[in-house]
């Protein structure tokens, strides 16, 4: 009897495939948009990297594990300290799921006006959230972020997303190389939205190192108050200090209700169920294409639609 | 009157005020009379066709004021109207 609980014992801990979280960022799959762009010129096509696939449910994933990983390899940690950042919802949730894992405790700042979901993840995920006043949008919780670190250094590591180079850093060391394998190394254009600018300023780092010719275009909204969760209307707003305005080849301004629409059109025609950023570097990489006679054209979808059900407006057919 | 608190981001478009007292009977009027002493606003606020942006929220002291009569919606004297970007989406608590 004990020899085959022993035998059983054996066979069920040999058929256990198990993995970290950690150890799943990354690798996210190249989808093809096939509808979307079907009338383009045949010889170009369009693709989006579903970065949803990532176990916190974003791009985000990358940036943050880096960073958390890197200071952790620095003894920037210690013990008992915990993460601060501002964040507008999907770099607070990867901060919070992997702080979760690793036991960092993390504080967020961010708007008021963030959108329930995301706020009822992150308290869900046991961040503690430090609500700022909406009126004063990303860059009040930015503030507020700056003031705390000054004031309270030893009880948080500022992890600061918009300044730290492991955030782009991250995507040089993994997006890039990803999107250059998945293509075969035919992209010709990359195209990516503008929140931090780490994905586009790692992407094309490492790309351009590759493939010189390649053409980087950045997305951002089309002005200064706007809907597209996580792009910056640099413009108006505290420009990112790891943000190179002379990275990008070219800027093409959307606008939210393009974004929107896009949203509904992918859900609908493509079967992704995405954010309103993919909608807005959908619309981007749309319009690069139809300039086209011949083209890889990449693009970044950041996240799923999920955190977006409650935003009525959205789903509503204008 | 009404006070219309206006976000960082648009108070460039009105001479830098972040709050602007105005006379009017519903959220219709207010940003009306505001628009005509600051024009700049309203591309950031209206569509071509007049309609409010869809990100665009108004709160009434607490409440979105698409979940009262919209831009219908009665002010009183003391009211306080906040223009709200819909950053994440969703129903915002202010």
């Amino acid at each position: 009897m004990n020899s085959q609980i022993n035998v059983l014992e054996k066979i069920e801990t040999q058929s256990i495939i198990s993995s970290s979280l950690p150890s799943l960022v990354g690798n996210t799959p190249l989808l093809p948009l096939e509808k979307i762009g079907q009338h383009l010129n045949p010889q170009v096509s369009l693709y989006a990297k579903a970065e949803w696939f990532n176990p916190s449910g974003s791009v985000k994933d990358r940036p943050a594990l880096n960073i958390i990983l890197e200071a952790l390899e620095r003894g920037e940690f210690s013990e008992g300290q915990h993460l601060l950042d501002s964040t507008s919802g999907n770099m607070g949730i990867a901060y919070a799921t992997f702080g979760a894992t690793l036991g960092i405790p993390v504080t967020l700042i961010l708007p008021s006006n963030a959108s329930k979901e995301r706020i009822q993840i992150l308290e869900a995920l046991g961040a503690e959230l430090i609500l700022t006043d909406p009126l004063e949008g990303t860059d009040g919780a930015i503030k507020k972020a700056m003031q705390l670190s000054k004031q309270e250094p030893g009880r948080y590591f500022y992890a600061n997303q918009y300044d730290n180079p492991n955030n782009w850093k991250a995507h040089y060391q993994t997006t890039g190389p990803e999107i250059l394998q998945q293509t075969g190394q035919s992209i010709t254009h990359f195209v990516a939205g503008l929140g931090t600018s780490g994905t586009l300023t790692g992407v094309a780092r490492y790309l351009r190192q590759n493939l010189p010719q390649i053409e980087i275009i950045g997305v951002q909204p089309d002005g200064p108050l706007h809907g597209v969760e996580g792009l910056k209307h640099m413009a108006s707003a505290i420009q990112p200090g790891i943000y190179d305005p002379t990275t990008p080849d070219r800027i093409i301004h959307v606008s939210t209700e393009e974004s929107y629409c896009m949203v509904r059109r992918l859900a609908r025609e493509e079967g992704y169920f995405v954010g309103v950023s993919s909608g807005s570097a959908a619309v981007a990489a749309l319009r690069v294409a139809e300039e086209l006679d011949r083209g890889n054209l990449v693009t970044i979808f950041p996240d799923a639609g999920f955190k977006y059900l409650s935003d009525e407006e959205l789903w509503k057919e204008s | 009157m009404t006070t219309l608190k206006i976000p960082t981001p648009l108070r460039p478009y009105a001479d830098g005020k972040s709050n602007i007292k105005v006379q009017g009977q519903n959220v219709d009027e207010v940003l009306q009379k505001t628009i005509q002493e600051h024009p700049n606003l309203r591309k950031h606020l209206y569509d071509d066709s007049g309609e409010l942006r869809p990100f665009v929220n108004l709160f009434l002291n607490e409440d979105n004021i698409r979940q009262l009569q919209g831009v219908e919606t009665k002010l009183d004297e003391e009211d306080i109207l906040k223009i709200i970007p819909s950053i994440a989406g969703g129903q915002a608590a202010i």
